[in-house]
């Protein structure tokens, strides 16, 4: 479904990813892990267009889409949740997921769309006209996932979706990126938290300094001696 | 006397209103002053003068026609100016803007020469007179257009898919565009909004002083900047309210104090927002930006 090829992404004079590879099948939740710095977030930019990489390429569906400007790369089905979620805050909760369908006119549609978000996050029921900035740290999480979705996207890329919140609420973030997922979306998982992304893909790529030094599935990482050491903290 | 001059400053107010939201505007989202914001008044002063005298076009289509036209200037200004030097240093864009007021106002002078133009007023001058308070027929024509422009506004911003987008874009630009909204065709879209906005002002105060000069958006632009740093620049509502008071104090300021003091009131207010509370009256947007 999504195919990175040999990506090189720089930012003025600084390589950020070197050459990075990676490939995603449809129905699959692949993760990419690494620590502070490695590229991950780098990676996903250059994916969904804010970021254009020097080298390489990047294929969607059989199409390339480097080069292509963000807002078209979503209507093709790549949606992306950024890291710190970056929900617009001066904005109400149900203005932000009308933001997440701003590409499409299918009034109906978008309203079965509505319901599915408030089905899968009853958390944001209710609070319609609440300003999104004062809403609590998961409750972010789960609005701009929401507000992700709302473009029904085929892939979804997230960005440290556990960042911040207590255990328990990315238990439960977790747990609504399976459910996500069985509906028939595509993930891709960027996660400092190995241990809860690698328990919930079923394969995984780990980014150091801007290149891919391992891949497997996600249980074999999850046994990896050097995984283990460096990103399970065993 | 109190009333009369509360009056007429938020006639004068008013003005400066529509000129702050387009600074505003901009400002909300790109972070750039938009220094060529006079000119592009005093250009659609002149298109509606020259579109009334010279073309005999009925003063309420010249008028939309004015708005239109400076709207397309600003929108070329943005994407001359600006664009290219999106990912500069905001140093640069500023020395840009400076750059496109100057080239406005020459290019004015060379096309029109320096000499005034007289811009009749379409109206008949009626006056309207109470014990406590005169107004002229133009006087109410130029509130009325100012509030129902401004309401429009505020509706297009609250309600509309285009206007939300404007709002999302200027809170958080690169999410904007992850959510499929094309960043660069909403600033086109704000440049022109606000710049037919200055327009509208223009062709008002063309009227009201029947005159039109290439020089005559350098005192309004620098008010409109003023009420729009005094409301607090990037908010809309605060343009609204800082052109209002900005009138209001000049007026006042006029009338209590010394006629001379009038444009002095303008910078001294200036002064005292950057002092005490540089994010102006209703909060600056830079503080919410995180
Ligand atoms: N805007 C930027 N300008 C310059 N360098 C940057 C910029 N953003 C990231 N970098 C650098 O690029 C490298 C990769 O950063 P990136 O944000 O992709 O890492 P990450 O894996 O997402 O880290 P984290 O887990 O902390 O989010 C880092 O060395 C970082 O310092
Ligand atoms: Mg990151």
């Amino acid at each position: 479904m999504l195919t990175v090829e040999g990506i090189s992404t720089y930012y003025g004079n600084i390589q950020a990813l070197k050459e990075v590879e990676l490939k995603v099948n449809e129905g699959e939740i692949v993760t990419l892990i690494g620590s502070n710095g490695a590229g991950k977030t780098t990676t996903l930019l250059t994916i969904s267009g804010l970021l254009k990489p020097a080298q390489g390429k990047v294929t969607f569906l059989g199409r390339t889409i480097t080069g292509v400007p963000p807002h078209n790369i979503v209507k093709m089905g790549i949606s992306h949740v950024p890291e710190g979620r970056r929900i617009f805050p001066l904005m109400t909760l149900m203005e932000n997921l009308e933001m997440g369908a701003f590409g499409r006119t299918d009034k109906r549609a978008i309203k079965e769309d509505l319901d599915m978000v408030f089905q899968t996050f009853p958390q944001l029921k209710g609070r319609e006209k609440q300003m999104a900035g004062t809403l609590s740290g998961g409750e972010q999480q789960m609005l701009a996932m929401g507000r992700a979705l709302m473009s029904r996207p085929k892939l979804l890329l997230l960005d440290e979706p556990s960042m911040g919140l207590a255990p328990m609420i990315v238990k439960e973030i977790f747990q609504i990126i399976e459910k996500i997922n069985r509906q028939g979306t595509t993930i891709l998982l960027v996660e400092q938290n190995a241990q809860m992304a690698l328990k919930t893909a079923g394969k995984g790529y780990v980014l150091e300094t801007g290149k891919i030094v391992l891949q497997d599935n996600a249980s074999a990482l999850l046994e990896n001696d050097d995984v283990r050491k460096s990103y399970l903290g065993e | 006397m109190f009333i009369q001059q509360l009056v007429n400053g938020i006639i004068l107010g008013s003005i400066y209103s529509l000129i702050a939201l387009g600074y505003t505007m901009v400002y909300g989202i790109i972070m750039l002053i938009n220094f060529a914001h006079g000119e592009i008044y005093m250009f659609g002063a002149f298109a509606g003068m020259i579109l009334v005298v010279f073309y005999n076009v009925p003063f309420f289509l010249a008028f939309l026609l004015a708005m239109a036209f400076a709207g397309l200037v600003g929108l070329t200004v943005e994407y001359l100016a600006y664009r290219p030097l999106r990912r500069s240093s905001r140093l640069a864009a500023l020395i840009s803007a400076i750059g496109a007021s100057i080239f406005l106002q020459n290019l004015a002078l060379l096309i029109m020469g320096a000499r005034p133009y007289t811009f009749p007023s379409p109206f008949i001058p009626k006056v309207y007179q109470t014990s406590f308070l005169t107004i002229s027929k133009l006087e109410l024509i130029i509130l009325a257009i100012s509030f129902l422009l401004m309401f429009a506004l505020t509706f297009f911003i609250q309600k509309t898919k285009i206007g939300k987008a404007m709002r999302a874009a200027a809170q958080d630009m690169d999410t904007a565009s992850l959510m499929g909204i094309n960043v660069n065709l909403i600033i086109s879209i704000t440049f022109l909004v606000g710049s037919a906005l200055g327009a509208a002002a223009g062709v008002m105060v063309g009227i009201y002083f029947r005159t039109v000069t290439p020089m005559m958006g350098l005192m309004p632009g620098l008010k409109g900047f003023v009420a729009a740093v005094l409301g607090g620049i990037g908010r809309i509502p605060g343009a609204m309210l800082g052109g209002l008071l900005l009138g209001v104090a000049e007026v006042m300021a006029a009338a209590y104090i010394s006629s001379q003091y009038r444009d002095a009131a303008a910078f001294a207010i200036l002064i005292l927002v950057l002092f005490f509370k540089p994010t102006g009256l209703m909060g600056s947007f830079m503080q919410e930006k995180v």
